[in-house]
């Protein structure tokens, strides 16, 4: 079964088919729009998925050598609304021309299941660290569709911390691959930061930006890499520190991880090193993608499931839940 | 209203108290600095409604909604947004006028967005801790705020 998925929640407006040997296409169309503002705009995002939506769409179809997907899968939510409804409205209305089923994709469940397109596939049941700009969660996965939240952050995600201290430092946006290259460059022991790690499996990174604030305006400031270098260590620390927590909890040893933080090289290296069995997706698949939405898809579709056309967008919607109709 | 908070729990704990007194048709403005503590006290105020779970940063996702207290709250953050047409995409005017409590981070982007009659909440780093201004603007609120102080 091949199945086309779209994702249009946040920045990127991407169209990729998956079958049954793994990616046939997988492609994006980054909106630089963002990058001009230092951060999203909703409506400009919405604009720039309408225009650029069927042009992605029709080219992973080209690619991919298939004139017709057996199904079509496309983000549902969370995300920002105007964005999620462009690719969602589309995904129906290929799905419903064509004649195949639909399925509607929590954006999450795409994180969560990312490292499965991988030539080294875990195998459930595995904990998942889900790291972005608007989360940090960690769950345990039994299967498709079975997802336990086991922790979340309490205030800042990962993600909206390295784009602060990014901002902090006018690094730019998105600031989480600026901050992750000079963090190579400079000394993560050089400024003392406290690792926050509030009860039981929970994250919190707000203490910490407000304690590389409190630096970056002290008389001691250091350079930006050793500032960096020493965020991004802390950061890794709490992170890395959880899932060895949650792995022992649980009785589990296999960890995957997903969202745009999973590109961060210092975590890599720190999960890599944490002696448990990591699968990490390539890079390009950590942030937002399509080969993800597909592959999520494809597994509901392949247990059954099928959604009606009153699947609605949802801004906020956790992966625990199931679709939601009009 | 004018105080110095020396920690994070003390500024939670006043949010708190004020989401015990406040009414429908609030609006809160909460500006400060990166790290001020904006969400802190936001988090303070969900509590004191009597809303459960985790209120996190409204950074990345704008605005969010919460429905288990005494009122409905809708936290926004408008840190992102760059200009009028991205604002009303938060239908943050009809939050307004459905007689909960809006709390809005950073206000100070959209100078008009709040309504004339609202509390100012202005957080400032301090050596002590965070320097707390509490402002009414109009009647409503300054009778929240004598609230808040009895």
């Amino acid at each position: 079964m091949n199945v086309l998925g779209v994702e249009t929640s946040c920045d990127e407006t991407a169209a990729a088919v998956v079958g049954p040997d793994g990616v046939l296409s997988d492609l994006f169309y980054g909106q630089t729009v963002h990058e001009r503002f230092g951060g999203v705009v909703p409506e400009y995002a919405a604009r720039a998925h309408i225009e650029k939506v069927g042009a992605t769409v029709v080219e992973a179809l080209a690619r991919a050598g298939i004139e017709r997907p057996d199904a079509v899968a496309a983000t549902a939510g969370p995300g920002l609304i105007g964005a999620v409804i462009v690719g969602l409205c589309v995904g129906k209305a290929l799905a419903l021309g064509w004649g195949v089923p639909f399925i509607g994709v929590n954006h999450l469940e795409g994180h969560l299941l990312s490292s499965l397109l991988e030539p080294r596939a875990p195998e459930f049941p595995f904990l998942a660290l889900v790291v972005s700009g608007g989360h940090t969660t960690l769950y345990r996965c039994d299967g498709v569709g079975e997802y336990t939240v086991l922790g979340e952050t309490l205030d800042d995600a990962a993600g909206e911390a390295f784009d602060k201290v990014a901002r902090m430092l006018d690094l730019g946006y998105p600031g989480g691959p600026t901050v992750d290259r000079l963090a190579a460059l400079g000394d993560p022991n050089s400024v003392k930061l406290p690792r926050p790690m509030p009860g039981e499996l929970s994250f919190s990174f707000s203490g910490l930006k407000t304690a590389v604030r409190t630096h970056v305006l002290s008389s001691a400031r250091r350079s930006n890499e050793d500032i960096c270098a020493s965020f991004q260590a802390a950061v890794v620390d709490c992170l890395v520190t959880r899932v060895r927590q949650a792995a022992h909890r649980e009785r589990l040893e296999r960890v995957v991880i997903g969202g745009g933080v999973a590109a961060n090289r210092g975590l890599r290296e720190g999960l890599l090193k944490s002696g448990l069995d990591v699968y990490l997706p390539t890079p390009s698949r950590c942030t937002d993608n399509a080969a993800m939405i597909a592959v999520a898809g494809r597994l509901r579709l392949l247990k059954g499931q099928r959604d009606p056309m009153s699947v609605v967008a949802r801004p906020v919607w956790s992966v625990t839940q199931g679709v939601e109709l009009a | 209203m004018h105080i110095v908070i020396p920690t994070a729990e003390a500024l939670r704990a006043l949010g708190y108290a004020l989401g015990q007194v406040v009414e429908r048709g609030a609006a809160i403005g909460l500006t400060g600095d990166l790290g001020a503590g904006k969400t802190c006290f936001a988090q303070g105020l969900a509590a004191g409604l009597g809303i459960t779970g985790p209120i996190p940063s409204p950074t990345f996702v704008l605005v969010c909604r919460y429905d288990t207290g005494r009122l409905t709250l809708w936290h926004a953050d408008l840190y992102r947004l760059e200009n009028q047409s991205a604002l009303d995409q938060l239908a943050l005017e009809e939050a307004l006028e459905a007689d909960g409590v809006v709390a809005v981070e950073w206000p100070d982007r959209f100078p008009g967005l709040l309504p004339d009659d609202r509390l100012d909440v202005r957080l400032d780093h301090h050596p002590d801790g965070r320097e707390v201004t509490l402002t009414a603007t109009g009647p409503a609120h300054a009778a929240l705020l004598e609230r808040l102080r009895g």
